[in-house]
């Protein structure tokens, strides 16, 4: 009976542990960040301007800088936030599985994603869209001109499809060589397996940066697809937690289109402008809705900056990337970029 | 005296009874198995649930919308999810039948040589068992996949091989047979070939176990299944035709394509499996008592014959099962091609669809059944063929 007894405590004490794993995730996403003191943000391996970390393992990037927004928004601190890199084959079972807590990942915002894999795109913190990179030797100036050629690209990638469906479209032959990580894929096109080297404009730029001779390579000028990379979060409900990653980016748009930037802030908090007195929190309890503080915006903009500010930093002049803003720009400047507004 | 002690043991007995005892032992851990079963599937359901996430296997007829450089069938990015599983699936038990194939071969030549008087080759088939097992299989792959792609040409300056096949580091190309009105009446003269080779090896063996009578069989059967379809050719007039490869754009076109990618993982998993096949095989040669090679010797068989006829039967018993488990190794170990970009069942199912459909659950689910049922299959094939071998007492 004794026996029988310990395995029945042990059995009520499993149930239980479980139950309690089960209402941990019930909590909201918010309050589990806040109780891990913590931001578990879903990362790139390795994307020069995007995610990447240096040497010391500091990450940098534009993917990057909206984390730390978020975490800007959360505790007042940039650095609280845990960079997990991730392939493109585990990002989304990652934030499904609630490895993390937020994915901005230069992950393409489709419909099959959003509606059929349990997580929601939110907000798109840079339009690209899909190239294709060649050797100058190769003497193709236009993608049009690839037929019979071997195409190296990532494997479960929007690329992927694109590709297909880029060929197919102007039916032109051509042979898929895929890879599971980018720089599988990056070392076999520089090994010369393939001709042509496909993945997201910025990317082949990032990419190109990698290789021992970049100046032997050319970007082909066809886009060949909309590529909205932008942030996803698990859709269950948490209204508030995809409320803080929305609107975290559009604080950092409204700062840029009313000239707040980390330099200014100072000033700014002083500003006449309502606009800005309502951003910054002056005279706004917005902040309190989505269970920050109200100055949760100043306290992005203190950290990480507007979205201008981390753009050329990452991607923009201020990088070896060069990537000038394009349809990146305001909606005010001719681009796609347009928040609503912060009231 | 046990009259007396039944009474006394008769409240206790029934605990300390080993039957019952052992039975309650096995309800718990019954009990244990079902409820852990249970939490884990109606957990994984409530969460499923809970987060929006579908769950079913009716992705499986969607159109992919992906390409596969290499195909065993017409697949294209028409074709569907569940296409492009049995494309996965074919392409990993291609490169290990082949592996298989390769790596027995190797195996045992490099285990015999281990063995052999000759001082250099034994110690070459030390050094190769020695290097190969003790270096991580995914290191060789990767040094095979640089190795086939580093030194070969770009395309426009391919190597061409004499018959018309030509190698850069996009794969080997050979030229592909067209067949033609007739050239069934080669294929049939082939199977007849196969057909009387088997006969005749049946018919000899009875014939040499009668007589003692020793008939050439290998050279016999070999001419056979050379000259029967090369008679066949030239009666029917040469009905087989060659598309030969050929630069073209870019690339070479025509022909039949070797992928670098699947020449790479060939050569990993069959150097590999070799070195641990090896080690088996000279096991199980060593384990075949020195009396017999004595007898042999003593009756004035000659080495190769000794070893063939004598050794190698007797060795087989110890070999098999280790045996089996390399086979098995070696077909799990194919899903490695994952880094070299092989699309196998784990790289296009358990990488591309996963990724597309976001069904993990269901496609590890089937992707762990898939490797279970090869092995399974593969260990009751070498099971029956160890019972076959196995010694029979007469």
């Amino acid at each position: 009976m004794k026996t029988i007894m310990t395995g029945l405590l042990a059995g009520a004490a499993l149930a239980l542990t479980i139950s309690a794993a089960a209402a941990q995730a019930q909590r909201s996403t918010l309050d589990q960040v806040k109780a891990r003191g913590v931001l578990n943000c879903g990362s790139n391996t390795g994307l020069a301007g995007f995610g990447v970390p240096d040497a010391q393992g500091n990450w940098s990037g534009l993917d990057v800088d909206y984390c730390r927004a978020i975490a800007a928004a959360i505790f007042d601190d940039p650095s609280k936030v845990k960079f997990i890199p991730l392939t493109a084959q585990a990002r989304f079972t990652a934030l499904q599985s609630g490895e993390v807590d937020v994915l901005v990942r230069n992950s393409t915002w489709t419909m099959t994603r959003d509606t059929t894999l349990g997580i929601a795109f939110l907000a798109t913190n840079y339009y690209d869209g899909q190239g294709f990179m060649v050797r100058k030797s190769l003497g193709v100036t236009s993608a049009l001109k690839l037929e019979g050629a071997q195409v190296c690209t990532q494997q479960g990638t929007t690329t992927e499809l694109n590709l297909a469906d880029f060929f197919r479209k102007n039916n032109l032959k051509y042979t898929p060589v895929t890879f599971a990580t980018a720089d599988e894929t990056r070392s076999a096109y520089e090994a010369g397996r393939c001709d042509a080297f496909t993945t997201d404009a910025s990317g082949l730029y990032s990419e190109r940066l990698k290789l021992s001779r970049p100046d032997d390579h050319i970007v082909l000028p066809e886009v060949i697809s909309k590529e909205p990379l932008g942030s996803a979060v698990r859709a269950n409900g948490d209204s508030q937690w995809a409320n803080i990653v929305k609107w975290t980016h559009y604080a950092m748009l409204n700062a840029e289109e009313l000239g707040v930037t980390r330099a200014n802030l100072a000033q700014s908090l002083q500003s006449n402008n309502p606009e800005i007195r309502r951003l910054l929190g002056v005279e706004s309890k917005l902040g309190e809705g989505i269970g920050l503080t109200n100055d949760w915006a100043a306290r992005i903009i203190r950290h990480v900056g507007n979205y201008s500010e981390s753009f050329e930093r990452n991607v923009g002049a201020g990088s070896p990337l060069k990537i000038s803003r394009g349809v990146n720009a305001l909606w005010s400047n001719g681009g796609l970029q347009y928040a609503p507004p912060i009231r | 005296m046990s009259m007396q002690s039944a009474p006394e043991t008769g409240k206790a007995s029934l605990w300390y009874d080993p039957k019952i005892r052992g039975y309650v032992y096995q309800a718990l851990l019954i009990g244990a198995v079902v409820y852990i079963g249970y939490t884990m599937i109606s957990n994984v359901s409530q969460n499923l649930a809970r987060q929006r996430i579908p769950f079913g296997l009716d992705f499986w007829d969607s159109q992919a919308g992906f390409d596969i450089n290499q195909a065993l069938f017409p697949y294209s990015a028409r074709s569907s999810y569940g296409d492009a599983f049995w494309v996965g699936l074919l392409n990993t038990l291609l490169v290990a039948a082949f592996g298989i194939f390769f790596a027995t071969i190797l195996g045992f030549l490099v285990g015999i040589a281990r063995l052999s008087k000759n001082w250099i080759v034994a110690k070459a088939a030390m050094v190769y068992v020695e290097v190969i097992r003790n270096l991580p299989l995914l290191l060789q792959l990767l040094f095979w996949y640089k190795a086939v792609l580093e030194p070969l040409p770009r395309p426009r300056d391919s190597i061409a091989i004499p018959g018309g096949a030509l190698l850069n580091n996009r794969g080997l190309y050979v030229p592909e047979p067209v067949f033609s009105a007739g050239a069934g009446l080669i294929g049939a003269a082939f199977l007849l070939a196969v057909f009387g080779s088997i006969a005749f090896y049946l018919w000899a063996k009875q014939q040499q176990a009668a007589t003692g009578r020793i008939y050439p069989i290998g050279w016999l059967s070999l001419g056979a299944l050379i000259g029967l379809p090369a008679v066949a050719y030239v009666v029917t007039g040469g009905p087989i035709s060659f598309n030969y490869p050929a630069m073209g754009g870019l690339n070479v076109r025509g022909g039949i394509t070797v992928y670098p990618e699947f020449i790479a993982l060939l050569l990993g998993l069959t150097t590999y499996t070799a070195g641990f096949i090896a080690e088996v095989v000279r096991a199980g040669i060593l384990a075949v008592s020195k009396g017999q090679w004595e007898a042999a010797d003593s009756l004035g068989l000659p080495y190769s014959r000794t070893l063939s006829n004598v050794v190698i039967p007797q060795a087989l018993r110890v070999i098999i099962p280790p045996l089996t488990s390399n086979y098995l190794n070696l077909t799990k170990n194919s899903s490695l091609a994952v880094v070299i970009g092989y699309p196998d069942l784990a790289q296009v199912f358990l990488g591309t669809v996963l990724n597309q459909t976001g069904r993990a659950i269901e496609i590890v689910g089937i992707t762990m059944a898939v490797y279970l049922t090869i092995s399974l299959l593969t260990s009751a094939f070498m099971n029956y063929y160890n019972q076959r071998m196995a010694l029979v007492e007469r």
